[in-house]
């Protein structure tokens, strides 16, 4: 009787996606103008509102009379690395869903595959060659070529014989994975005194990221959601098992193809601008599910929001409340791991997998 | 009479291991066609070349007469539904959504379904006996249940051909017999074709008007099940013991089988052998 009114009442939790979407994005705008308005320079929110809408409506009268420091501080310093660390968590927290439902598996995240191994790889290579020197995003984009082959490797791996099953999948990230970490301990061996920079870069950081970051993870994030969403039904499709989605006329190599890429594609493009940040993409996605249902045509956009908020919250308690600035990769993982241990442990007393 | 399928020359190893050898069968419409057949002799990898989940390394398959791979994907699950033997799922959908994804071949891309979809779906929930737990999760039930909600979505699907592998296995006799007729019911009734897998033979025997018998791959007889359903085809290939009659009560062939060594022992076993 407890369990059908629990049930009950969680149905109709997720029935109200509408309400929920636009509660997160309300909650999502507000942390931005309260993030911004935070750090060693306080600015009060009406004046974060006013500078955002003067650059919006070039009225002047809007920041006439305000300390001339702030519209700079606002749109050159903070407002980069805000929507940089919003966009990034919610790349993550979408690709998340796409992993954890083309694998089968709720546990898995977008560095299942071995994507973060790939790009941790390349940005290690090119710090170790030096090749910051060429130009400020060779780091970046090393690290987005690591992810791209290391996922090359990864699906020509799993594609023979059965083709492609989760089972095949997993297995293939990790043998990759592991490849590839000892190869970033050799790189790191090898390094001498620029092994500082491969810890600190590997460990994430949205410090200093400017406007070009945040149109690159804008692009790359709505793209991925667009891809995302045009195969969601499908996606729901596969949770059912490729058998039985292949026996209802999902094209189920075709789906899975250009899922895992898009999602891979979408890490790979968060790894390259912020560094490895774990746990978002496995436990919003995660967390989202119980309160938006599996359905992931509601999931992705929910999951999307609350990703952005959770990184967003994280990098501004970083950035502007903690007395010393700690990588966020360190962050994420100390308050995400425990906490997932305690959802785990309680969904498997409540004898659930998932 | 018009065939379902063709299915000719067809064959499918899984490296060296050849599974399906040289089947050629008409499957024909509007007929309960039963399989079975030992462990491991090619069942599910047939049921899979049907639905096109696999592709034969040789020989063809035709479908209404048309080739079956050249069918679209969509088209093709208008055509087929099938209901498979192992089914487990991880994320917590709803028994209604579950059953709904049976329409999913004629949803539009980014339309709901339609009354009629939404019409058919309550319709075969109340069939399959799964209405009462539209709202409850499929990760909170039990597999016989589970296994009920999935004949229910291959019926949402509703297509001229039925394919059930082993769809039965988990099910109390009350809700075999029940989904069973309910197959039967669409192949008297609105001439579809049902294609299932047995491991009961006497499941098979009381519901299938035809059996094919299959053995290391191999088609060993096939027919109308009073014809091919002998104590000489069970010995050929199970190697058992049988005797064949007609059962009043079922209205049907029934099969008994005696206590003996399928190895061919003399003696039979008893207490005397501990």
């Amino acid at each position: 009787m407890d369990s059908t009114r629990r049930s009950e009442l969680r149905r109709r939790l997720q029935d109200a996606t509408a309400v929920q979407l636009a509660a997160l994005t309300v909650l999502l705008i507000g942390v931005v103008i309260v993030s911004t308005g935070m750090g060693f320079l306080n600015i009060p929110a009406a004046e974060v509102v006013k500078i955002i809408w003067n650059k919006f409506t070039g009225d002047p009268g809007l920041i006439g009379g305000m300390n001339e420091i702030f519209p700079v501080v606002v749109m050159d310093v903070r407002l980069p690395r805000i929507l940089t660390a919003a966009l990034v968590g919610g790349g993550l927290a979408m690709s998340g869903v796409v992993f954890q439902g083309i694998l089968l598996n709720p546990l898995a995240d977008p560095y299942t595959l071995g994507v973060s191994a790939g790009a941790a790889f390349g940005a290690s290579l090119a710090i170790l060659l030096n090749l910051g020197a060429f130009g400020l995003y060779s780091v970046p984009l090393f690290a987005f070529v690591g992810a791209a082959a290391t996922l090359a490797a990864v699906i020509y791996l799993s594609s023979g014989g059965g083709g492609l099953s989760a089972g095949n999948l997993i297995l293939s990230g990790i043998i990759v994975a592991a490849i590839l970490s000892a190869g970033i301990s050799f790189l790191k061996y090898v390094a001498d005194e620029q092994v500082a920079v491969i810890i600190f870069w590997l460990m994430g950081s949205f410090a200093s990221r400017t406007w070009a970051d945040v149109a690159l993870s804008a692009v790359c994030v709505t793209a991925g959601l667009t891809v995302f969403l045009y195969y969601a039904r499908e996606l729901n499709l596969m949770s059912l098992g490729s058998q039985m989605a292949s026996s209802l006329g999902v094209d189920t190599r075709r789906v899975t193809l250009v899922l895992l890429t898009a999602a891979s594609l979408v890490a790979a493009v968060c790894v390259s601008v912020s560094g490895i940040i774990g746990f978002v993409g496995l436990l919003v996605p995660h967390s989202m599910r119980l309160l938006a249902g599996p359905d992931n045509r509601r999931l992705l956009p929910v999951s999307l929001l609350a990703g952005a908020v959770l990184l967003l919250g994280a990098d501004t308690l970083i950035r502007a409340v903690l007395p010393a600035e700690i990588p966020i990769g360190v962050l994420t993982a100390l308050i995400g791991g425990p906490f997932f241990c305690f959802v785990f442990r309680r969904q498997q007393s409540a004898r659930r997998i998932w | 009479m018009t065939t379902a399928f063709e299915l000719e020359h067809l064959a499918f190893a899984f490296a060296a291991k050849r599974v399906i050898d040289d089947v050629t069968l008409p499957l024909e419409q509007g007929r309960f066609h039963g399989l079975v057949g030992p462990n491991g002799c090619g069942k599910t990898t047939l049921v899979d070349l049907l639905c096109r989940y696999r592709v034969p390394q040789g020989g063809a398959i035709r479908c209404n007469g048309m080739a079956l791979g050249s069918y679209s994907k969509k088209r093709l699950a208008r055509e087929i539904a099938l209901v498979p033997q192992n089914f487990y799922i991880n994320f917590p959908f709803t028994v209604r959504d579950v059953v709904m994804m049976g329409r999913y071949p004629y949803l539009p891309r980014f339309g709901g379904p339609s009354r009629r979809d939404a019409e058919i779906v309550a319709t075969v929930m109340e069939e399959a006996d799964v209405a009462d737990m539209a709202h409850r999760f499929i990760t909170e039930l039990s597999g016989g249940e589970r296994q009920r909600v999935v004949f229910a979505r291959a019926l949402a699907q509703d297509t001229p051909v039925l394919i059930l592998d082993e769809a039965t296995s988990n099910l109390d006799i009350g809700h075999v017999m029940r989904l069973l007729a309910l197959a039967a019911q669409r192949v008297r009734r609105e001439g579809k074709t049902v294609v299932g897998v047995f491991q009961d033979i006497n499941q098979a025997a009381a519901w299938c008007d035809h059996l094919i018998f299959m053995s290391r791959g191999k088609i060993a007889a096939h027919g109308k099940a009073r014809e091919v359903l002998t104590s000489a085809t069970l010995r050929s290939v199970f190697g058992v013991d049988a005797k064949v009659y007609r059962d009043d009560y079922a209205d049907a062939l029934q099969v008994v089988f005696r206590n003996e060594g399928a190895e061919g022992s003399s003696g039979r076993r008893g207490a005397g052998n501990a």
